[in-house]
Formats: structure tokens, C-alpha cells, sequence
């Protein structure tokens, strides 16, 4: 109970915490007006961070929506963030897809390179290499469709910043657990 | 047993089938369909407040005295975020409050209709849960959910927002019957192998501390009960939060006092130096803590509380048992009896002479005077002379709360409402009014200041309108008491804005509003002048006018912890000095 080990206070900035973990949290929750804004509220209203989000329904006929959250903090804060969404009235469960270790990660991006000669031909090698699709093409540029973990989204993003690219649009990730049980 | 009716008609019949008696309130365009029904019907009186502000913290008064759902009806726009400041204060409180905003025609949402508001989206942070109401097939449920969500668990205030196309539509009703919620199920007994663990680290303990708070009132009369039996049973120290004084009689012998900044020197040192301590239905909030890595530095914790968030958010603690604090406390109680577990006698008896000890500093002890006021003496005497009486108390925020808590003692749960949390000004006459209209034949009392009184004196008129005779009991010391004391602290005695200039006179004020006002000045006149107010059969201003430069000791400067306490007698005129003890981390913290 002494200071290494105690949690930080309501006053205490969470960037000077050392032991920052990044965690992804699966809310299920009902999908009701206003679910999304109660469940990103809650993250800035209490000072948490958000890295990515995705929500969808996933049941229509029980109004089921999925939301998949990548935030940051001190493991007592990402702990804290899971009581607190628990603490919603439209939430039914929250799973912390990092601690269970089972957790699969994918998130799709789709990448404008524009480019002519040897970057297009670069842009066409390295899109292979990363089994990105090409979605859409003219005479100088190529629309990629990439679906992979954040990192390797990252990863191609850099390589085609040189090559030409224009822009990038990204799902943000959506996970689910390993193995035949439900989360 | 399903009726068909229209929207208006709905509410007011879910408000009957949930037992409410008392509605607070204040019409306008949003809300006329249901104000016509309440028109139409004596089961449910509507008190008219006079600022929706106040309709809130009167409905917080009425559920904190009573137990029971506090309620309000206000108007949309504006109607609806006046009412923001009392639902915040009753979510800090976990008061358990229904709040019926009218809303514009569901066609006109999102058109900037006159007074419209999106008051879901301004009260989704200051609400335990909210609803817009959008089709007359959801109204019955919503209601019913409402009441559900708001006292159960942890309770908190909802809000239902109904536009008014779905206050004239027609629909079909049907009165509550057990609501199973479909992701809501708050949790109530606590986990038998925790408990057991509880009950043994209980046991073995040689420096004990219960540590209550606002929880076991909110759990219920009989939490309060079992509470005592368990620390009858053990023998064990109390101490409470101001949220939860009363759960353990202040004449009980165990009792230490109220802990935190402005709490008793005993009942901090307990909490610094104990082995074992059982927070039961608190939260650890800074008020309490104090400075977070020198709290209670050798003791293990045991944490009961209804809600899992509250558990390790400021505090880490040893063990943690999620449920009601009344299924805990009997649990506990029984597992205690059962295995006829006993206390060690002889730390426990060597702990209670170490909290004599401290005891003996005499810390809410202040130097009185034959010519003023002085406003702890003014409390004691209020307390002396009402202690005989079914007597509710509820106060504004600032000195005289910390006061009040400090010299009016309380042995019984619910008789005593303050905001605690938020810390709003104003809160105090309307939640009397309140109070009152739960208790009609009972003393209700503000115990006020003469800043905080203005920001909600508006009620005044609504205790004159129900012939509702709250006594409004102001320490008059011409300050912004509290923030002049931290200013003479932390600011080099710079009281920036907090001198209360162009007060009213409180006595023609209360005349004006057809109130009796009382002043009085001298500490000689003050029993017969406080027996005046007493006896007179209406709403009272008393202006006792106090000492103006007091300061409420004992205290924690802000950045320490509980064994840096400040006392009275050390801080004579001691502004320089104390501005050196806190440090600029400590100033932050105020």
C-alpha cells in the first residue's frame, strides 16, 4: 500500500505512470439510441484514452451490438475502465480480450497511392507481399483493400508514404476470442 | 389489468403504482398534457417548487429522509437543465431520484424548436441512466424500468424525457409486476468464501476501524441495524463519512467521530494507524484520504460496497466484497455468531486506550466568548435544544455544514441530508422542504449560511405556499466562510470576492415572503431567541449572526494525510503559518 504500488488519484496525470499497457476491451451491449455516445462519454468524461473503436450490430433480432475498444493505461485503470462500463445500464458484458490472451485482432484498411512507373510497380510488389487486394485502379493510382493486425496496417501505410500515398481510411480493430467458446 | 390510456395519463398512473405521494415540479408548454391529468386526480400531490433547481433537491430531501424514489416533473429547455445541478448531486449521492422532463413533439426533435434541449444528451453524465421516450409502446416500460433503475443497486437519479406527441398518444398500460432487466442486475449478497475471510481477518485484528459511509443509509434502516450488532459484536471503533452519519449512533460507545478533512483527530489517527480496516458502503473519496500514498499505510482493507467500479479506484484494498452492505453486514453477523468468534481482548483494549488517547486532544474543542457568537456554539446550542425532538436536518455547503456535522449529533439513520459529493450550495432549504413534506409533523431544520441561503432562497415562497415550517437556521458570519478560510490559508489572506456584500436583511426577507424572521446577536440571548424559532408554527429565518473570521478546525491541509492534522489551538491567527504547511501540490488539491 505504499507509493510504487498505490493507483493514482483522481488528480494524479496517468502519463506519469510507467506500466502503460495497451488492452482491448469487447463490449456487448444493447443497441439502443444513444449506446455509443454513454460508452465513448464514459472514456472522456473519466480522462480514459481511446486508440481504436468499432461497433456494429451483431444480433439483429436481440438488438445486440459489438463494440471493440483499444485503450491505454496502468493495468489498475484498464481495470477500472471495465467496472465502469460494466456499470452502464445498456452493457451486458465486458471482456478484456488482452487478458484472456485469446484474443484475434483484425482491422481493414483501405490505401489511395497515386504514382506512375517505378512506384507503381514498387506500390504493386509490395501490396503483394502484404496480400493487399487492389479495390479500385487508374492510369495512375490504385485503391488497396488490406485487412491484417494494427502493426502490419501501419506497416504498409509507411512503406507507400514514399511511394505516393494520397490517403487511408481504417475500421479500427475488431477482435474476437480463439477457440469454440462465445467471449 | 392493462388499460388503454394516453401518455399523460400513463405517467401519472405509474407515478400511483410506485407509491409516490408527493411530486415536485413546475409546469410549461412540454408538460401540460400531464400537468391536465394531475389535475384530475388526488392521489399524487404536486408541490409547486419555485426554480427546477429546487425541484430536485426537494426531491433528494424527500428520498434521503424517507427511502423512498424521489420525484420531479419539469418542463422541457430550460425546466430541463435546471434540474442538471440536482440530478449531478444526487448521482455524487446515489440518491434515488425519477425526473420527468417534458420534451418537444418528436417531429420537432433536432429542429431547434423553442425551449428544446437534448436533455438526454446534457444529462447522460449526471444521470444514472436516461431515456427518450420516442413511441407510446415504450412508455409503460420505460416508467417501470425508471423506478427499477433508480433504487435499486447503487441507487441514482433517471431521467425520462417524453415529447409531447407521445404525451397524447394513446397506448396500452399495464401496472409494474417484477421487472426482469435485460442487462441490469445490480448484485446483492456478497460471495460466502469473502465473507468468511472477512469475518476471520476480523478476528485476528488488534487495531480495528469500521470505516461507513453514505451506503449503509442508501442499503436501508435495517443495514443500519445490523451495523450496530456487528460493532456491539466485535467491540470494534467506528467512524463515518458525512454521507453516513447516523448509521451508527453518535451517543454509541464506539464511536469516533466523523473522519476526513474536517473530522476528529481520533477518528483520523484510527484510520492512519489501524491493522485492519472495514470500509463498509464508502468510497475512499479524497475528502476522506486525504493524501493518497501516506493513507493508512499498515492496515489490511476490506471493502463492502454495492458497486464493483468503486472498489480500487482510489484505494487498494486487501479484500473486496461486491453486494449491499445490509446482505454483507448480516452475513457477517451471522458467520460471526456462528463460529462464536471473538475479538482479542487485550490489543483491542490497548487500541482503545491509544484512541483515548487521542480523544483526549479534545480536537473539535474551540475558544468560546461571552460577546459573540460563535458559530460551533451556535450549532451546539441548536443541537442541546432540539436533541429531544423528531428533528431532520439538512445543510447548505460550506463552514457551517462542516460545523453542523461536527457539533449536531445524530443516532439515527436518515435524519440527517447534506450534499456531500457535488457540495452544492443551495441544496439545504429545498431538500428541508422536503424532508418536510416526508415528515409533515416532524422538526426539519437548514442549518445555513448566509451566502449559500441566497442561491436557492426562492423556495422560501414554496414553504410558505404548503404552510411547510422549515426552520432555516443561518450562521451569518458575512463570508463565503470556507472559501474566505482557504483564501487566509493558501492566498496570503486575499479574500478575492468571497465577502458577502449587499446582504439582505433576513428578517424582512423572511417577512416579504411571509416568513417570521428572527436575528440574534448575543451568545446570552441565543437559547431563548433559538426557542422562539421553535415555537412558532411557520417557516423561520433565524440570522445568528456569528464571529466572522472562525475557522473550522480540526483539519487535514489539503496534500497530507491523516496523522497531519491541524488543530484549533494551534492556529491562533496562524494564517502565515498555515499557508507554509500546505505545499503547492496541496493547494491543487483544495
Amino acid at each position: 500500500m505504499n507509493a510504487p504500488t498505490s493507483p493514482p488519484s483522481p488528480y494524479s496525470s496517468a502519463t506519469t505512470n510507467p506500466n502503460v499497457e495497451s488492452h482491448t476491451l469487447s463490449v456487448l451491449v444493447d443497441n439502443e439510441p444513444g449506446v455509443l455516445a454513454r460508452v465513448v462519454g464514459l472514456f472522456s468524461g473519466r480522462g480514459y484514452n481511446i486508440e481504436s473503436l468499432t461497433v456494429a450490430e451483431v444480433a439483429h433480432a436481440e438488438h445486440l451490438s459489438r463494440i471493440t475498444i483499444r485503450t491505454s493505461g496502468a493495468p489498475e485503470t484498464i481495470e477500472q475502465i471495465r467496472h465502469q462500463l460494466e456499470r452502464l445500464v445498456p452493457v451486458r458484458q465486458v471482456t478484456d480480450l488482452t487478458v484472456t490472451g485469446r484474443g484475434l485482432e483484425r482491422e481493414l484498411a483501405m490505401v489511395k497511392v497515386r504514382g506512375r512507373g517505378d512506384n507503381r510497380n514498387d506500390a504493386l510488389q509490395l501490396a503483394e507481399a502484404f496480400r493487399a487486394r487492389i479495390v479500385d485502379a487508374t492510369t495512375e493510382s490504385f485503391i488497396f483493400e488490406l485487412t491484417g493486425k494494427p502493426e502490419k496496417i501501419d506497416e504498409f501505410v509507411d512503406l507507400m508514404r514514399p511511394i505516393g500515398l494520397v490517403e487511408v481510411s481504417r475500421t479500427g480493430v475488431a477482435a474476437i476470442s480463439r477457440g469454440p467458446e462465445p467471449i | 389489468m392493462s388499460k388503454e390510456m394516453t401518455g399523460a395519463e400513463m405517467v401519472v398512473e405509474a407515478l400511483k403504482d410506485h407509491g409516490v405521494d408527493v411530486l415536485f415540479g413546475y409546469p410549461g408548454g412540454a408538460v401540460l398534457p400531464i400537468y391536465d391529468v394531475l389535475f384530475q386526480q388526488e392521489s399524487v400531490r404536486h408541490i409547486l417548487v419555485r426554480h427546477e433547481q429546487g425541484a430536485a433537491h426537494a426531491a433528494e430531501g424527500y428520498a434521503r429522509s424517507s427511502g423512498k424514489v424521489g420525484t420531479l416533473l419539469v418542463t422541457s429547455g430550460p425546466g430541463a437543465t435546471n434540474t442538471v445541478t440536482g440530478l449531478t448531486d444526487a448521482l455524487m449521492d446515489s440518491i434515488p431520484l425519477v425526473c420527468i422532463t417534458g420534451q418537444v413533439p418528436t417531429h420537432l426533435i433536432g429542429s431547434d424548436a423553442f425551449q428544446e434541449c437534448d436533455t438526454v444528451g446534457i444529462t447522460r453524465h449526471c444521470t444514472k441512466h436516461n431515456y427518450l421516450v420516442k413511441s407510446i409502446n415504450d412508455l409503460c416500460r420505460v416508467l417501470h424500468e425508471a423506478f427499477y433503475v433508480a433504487s435499486s443497486g447503487r441507487p441514482g437519479p433517471v431521467v425520462v424525457d417524453i415529447p409531447k406527441d407521445v404525451q397524447f398518444a394513446r397506448g396500452v398500460y399495464s401496472p409494474p409486476h417484477n421487472v426482469h432487466h435485460k442487462t441490469y442486475h445490480p448484485q446483492l449478497d456478497g460471495d460466502v468464501t469473502l465473507i468468511r475471510e472477512a469475518v476471520a481477518m476480523m478476528a485476528a485484528a488488534k487495531r480495528p476501524v469500521f470505516y461507513t459511509g453514505g451506503g449503509v443509509i442508501n442499503s436501508g434502516p435495517v443495514a443500519a441495524a445490523t451495523l450496530r450488532e456487528l460493532v456491539a459484536l466485535t467491540g470494534f471503533p467506528i467512524t463515518s463519512t458525512l454521507m453516513g452519519l447516523g448509521a451508527y449512533p453518535a451517543s454509541g460507545a464506539n464511536w469516533l467521530g466523523m473522519l476526513g478533512m474536517h473530522g476528529t483527530f481520533e477518528a483520523n489517527n484510527a484510520m492512519h494507524d489501524c491493522d485492519l480496516m472495514i470500509a463498509v458502503g464508502s468510497r475512499f473519496d479524497d475528502r476522506i484520504t486525504g493524501r493518497l500514498d501516506a493513507f493508512s499505510p499498515g492496515s489490511k482493507k476490506i471493502h463492502i460496497d454495492i458497486d464493483r467500479s468503486s472498489i480500487n479506484k482510489n484505494v487498494k484494498v486487501d479484500l473486496a466484497i461486491v453486494g449491499d452492505c445490509g446482505h454483507v453486514l448480516e452475513a457477517m453477523v451471522r458467520v460471526w455468531r456462528s463460529e462464536a468468534m471473538h475479538a482479542e481482548k487485550q490489543p483491542l483494549d490497548a487500541w482503545r486506550a491509544q484512541i483515548d488517547h487521542w480523544r483526549a486532544k479534545k480536537s473539535l474543542a474551540y475558544r468560546n466568548s461571552k460577546t459573540t457568537i460563535k458559530p460551533q456554539y451556535a450549532v451546539q446550542r441548536l443541537y442541546e435544544l432540539t436533541k429531544d425532538k423528531d428533528v431532520y436536518v439538512t445543510t447548505e455547503v460550506g463552514q457551517h455544514q462542516m460545523w453542523a456535522a461536527q457539533h449536531y449529533h445524530f443516532d439515527e439513520p436518515n435524519r440527517w441530508m447534506t450534499s456531500g459529493g457535488l457540495g452544492t450550495m443551495g441544496y439545504g432549504l429545498p431538500a428541508a422542504i422536503g424532508a418536510q413534506l416526508a415528515h409533515p409533523k416532524s422538526l426539519v431544520i437548514d442549518i445555513a449560511g448566509e451566502a449559500s441561503i441566497l442561491m436557492c432562497i426562492q423556495e422560501l415562497s414554496t414553504a410558505i405556499q404548503y404552510r411547510l415550517p422549515v426552520k432555516v437556521f443561518i450562521l451569518n458570519n458575512e463570508y463565503m466562510g470556507m472559501v474566505r478560510q482557504w483564501q487566509e490559508l493558501l492566498h496570503g489572506g486575499r479574500y478575492s470576492h468571497s465577502y458577502s456584500e449587499a446582504l439582505p436583511d433576513f428578517v424582512k426577507l423572511a417577512e416579504a415572503f411571509g416568513a417570521k424572521g428572527i436575528r440574534c446577536y448575543e451568545p446570552g440571548d441565543l437559547d431563548r431567541a433559538i426557542g422562539e424559532m421553535l415555537d412558532y408554527d411557520g417557516p423561520v429565518l433565524f440570522d445568528c449572526v456569528v464571529e466572522k473570521g472562525e475557522n473550522c478546525f480540526p483539519m487535514i491541509p489539503s496534500g497530507k494525510a491523516h496523522n497531519d492534522m491541524l488543530l484549533a489551538d494551534l492556529s491562533d491567527d496562524a494564517g502565515v503559518e498555515l499557508g507554509a504547511i500546505i505545499d503547492e501540490k496541496g493547494k491543487m488539491l483544495v
